[in-house]
């Protein structure tokens, strides 16, 4: 089946029959490409949702402040809570088997200033584990440390593009800033894939902040990381443990949800997980439909193939081919013609993903690629679906009697 | 070579069944040419069919050769008539897309020839045909009686035992047709044995016995003088 001559013999049909050839291959080719980019786009959709929502650390709670709804223990309702300093150590100090890390934040916008360039920033009061909550990158310099909180030192580590929009071209670590009033120290600069609003942001030492306003010891709110090693249902746990304390030390009554508010990550995540999983579902069945149509085309290009060889198969049989010459010469010639059209396919599919790259980042895919054990398998099953596709036919048109296709016109 | 015993052969046709053959019974020695004739319906085609292994038969005994012919699988069948017989058509039945030598090669690719005796046989067999100039052309280059050649070179290149022709002239004019019944006979005269259906009397004449067929029996079976056909070339 495989020597020289039935090759030679398959490429001269191939040669000779042009049309059909290209018809067939077409739509093999077609069916992969379309495979591959449909699937990559699936993925970029994929990678755009992750960097939505991965940017920040997944292990993290955000605790606000409110206003209580309810009077408890001789205080009124409609009370505004507050969250100072002692309330980190005490969490902190609670819950050793939860916390990771916490860091208060402290949210200030006014003006920046540096030479004759100034503007409008966010100025966050952090301890040095913040920088896990928020993943920041330090570019050069460093972040803050548990010196500069204890210090209370006006040391300052500033966004990218505050650096740009403030120094130019300068370098702007050991310079000093004037954060409404006071002067800070640049001690690093930070970028963070969140993009340019995270990027504009200043932070320097809570402790300064609270040194700058009149020495107080008020936090806005309070970050938490506790151990990934936990897990979801431990967050759970830990979220519910941790309201149950913060009421009862605030004195918020145990049912009174509006004192303050937890943001569980982990839950978000969780959600946002399940949410990923059906993008994957949809393009999975997409892609699947996708290889279907293809079998379905190249089935019906076989089959009409093979009835317009009919005459030719009953001359070539009455010469003397045998059944299995013919099917095998029909199915060499749909398998090499699936194979190699599925392949060109497949190539331009990959080629057009990679020049895509980040061009269609606008229309929510980022980054667009497909693994080649996905686009191979996938054009493998076209080929097995093309051979079988043109077996069947084949098989039957060698059972037909030679004179009977002999009398097809 | 072939013969033949009470062959019966019938169609069904939806719920009636037609019988075409109603026991035949027909010998042919080597070196005959041997003209079957009949008007349509008499059953000639279908006796061609099934001496060329291209039908089966319904009753009755079929030995070629010294062979059998009998149950066939496909695939024995294939080879049988690729060693035993050769086809000429009516219509010709050239592969349309192959030239004129690769045509005639083809039932040597099946007898796994090896390609290079397979062109050297094609080129002989054509240029035996008087096509030796126009073995790179396709079939659509060539006129009806150029056609036909082809197709007998073809027939001819496998060696077989038997040529089976079945209307060969039927397509031509005739002048072209004396032309193939000259090639014919001149094959003959080399000793094969040639088979030939046929409703044309001058073409029948041509032949070296006529056996006619009516409604499905041998009405008669004579020996006849041979008329050339080069003479009318």
């Amino acid at each position: 089946m495989f020597n020289r001559d039935s090759w030679k013999e398959i490429f001269e049909t191939i040669q000779k029959n042009k049309l059909r050839t290209f018809l067939s291959g077409f739509t093999v080719a077609l069916g992969i490409l379309i495979f591959v980019v449909l699937y990559g786009f699936g993925n970029g959709l994929i990678n755009t949702f992750n960097e939505f929502f991965e940017d920040d650390a997944t292990n993290t709670f955000f605790v606000f402040p409110g206003r209580t709804s309810k009077p408890y223990k001789g205080y009124k309702s409609n009370r505004q809570i507050e969250f100072d300093n002692s309330d980190l150590a005490d969490i902190e100090e609670s819950f050793p088997l939860f916390v990771e890390y916490i860091s208060p934040r402290v949210d200030r916008s006014g003006m920046v200033k540096y030479k004759n360039e100034s503007n409008n920033y966010t100025t966050r009061g952090v301890s040095e584990s913040y920088q896990f909550a928020e993943k920041t990158i330090i570019m050069k310099g460093r972040y803050l440390n548990q010196e500069d909180i204890e210090n209370k030192v006006k040391y300052a580590v500033i966004g990218r593009l505050v650096e740009k929009d403030l120094f130019k071209n300068e370098n702007a670590i050991g310079k000093y800033i004037d954060v409404t009033g006071s002067a800070f120290k640049v001690i690093g600069v930070f970028q963070d894939d969140a993009g340019d609003d995270e990027e504009r942001r200043i932070y320097i030492p809570y402790t300064t902040r609270q040194l700058i306003e009149k020495n107080t010891d008020k936090i806005n709110q309070i970050v938490i990381g506790f151990k990934p090693e936990i897990g979801y249902s431990g967050a759970m746990a830990f979220e519910k443990k941790l309201g149950d304390f913060l009421r009862d030390k605030k004195f918020i009554a145990p049912d009174d949800q509006r004192g303050f508010f937890i943001r569980n990550v982990a839950d978000q995540l969780k959600q946002n997980q399940q949410f990923a999983g059906v993008l994957q579902i949809i393009v999975g069945f997409v892609a699947f439909g996708t290889i279907i149509a293809g079998i379905i085309g190249i089935s019906n290009i076989m089959v009409f193939v093979v009835k317009e060889r009919t005459k030719e198969i009953g001359i070539r049989k009455a010469l003397g081919a045998t059944p299995r010459s013919v099917i095998g010469t029909i199915l060499l010639e749909s398998v090499f013609i699936t194979t190699v059209s599925g392949v060109v396919g497949m190539v331009i599919g990959v080629a057009m993903l990679s020049s895509l790259g980040d061009t269609l980042e606008d229309y929510f895919i980022t980054n667009p690629f497909i693994n080649t054990g996905t686009a191979v398998f996938a054009t493998l099953v076209l080929i097995f679906f093309g051979g079988l596709a043109g077996y069947i036919p084949a098989r039957r048109a060698a059972r037909i009697k030679p004179i009977v296709a002999l009398r097809d016109e | 070579m072939i013969e033949i015993k009470d062959l019966h052969k019938s169609y069904k046709m939806g719920s009636n069944s037609l019988h075409v053959l109603k026991g035949i019974n027909f010998k042919v020695e080597e070196g005959e040419l041997v003209a079957i004739m009949g008007s349509s319906g008499s059953g000639k085609s279908t006796l061609l069919n099934i001496l060329g292994m291209l039908d089966e038969l319904d009753q009755g005994t079929y030995t070629l050769d010294g062979v059998p012919i009998k149950n066939l699988s496909e695939t024995k069948a294939a080879q049988y008539r690729n060693k035993f017989l050769g086809f000429i058509f009516q219509s010709f039945n050239l592969i349309n897309y192959k030239s004129a030598a690769e045509n005639v090669a083809l039932p040597l690719y099946y007898q796994k020839v090896p390609r290079k005796e397979r062109q050297e046989k094609a080129l002989k067999y054509l240029e035996r045909v008087g096509l030796k100039p126009w073995a790179d052309h396709l079939p659509s280059e060539l006129s009806g009686g150029q056609k036909q050649r082809v197709a007998i070179a073809r027939a001819m290149a496998a060696e077989p035992k038997v040529l089976l022709a079945d209307e060969p002239t039927g397509a031509l004019d005739s002048k072209t047709s004396y032309e193939v019944m000259d090639l014919i006979q001149k094959i003959n005269d080399d000793g094969n044995t040639i088979l030939v259906v046929t409703h044309e009397e001058d073409i029948a004449h041509m032949c070296k016995r006529i056996v006619h067929l009516k409604d499905g029996i041998i009405v008669e079976d004579k020996k006849v003088e041979q008329v050339r056909a080069a003479q009318y070339v």
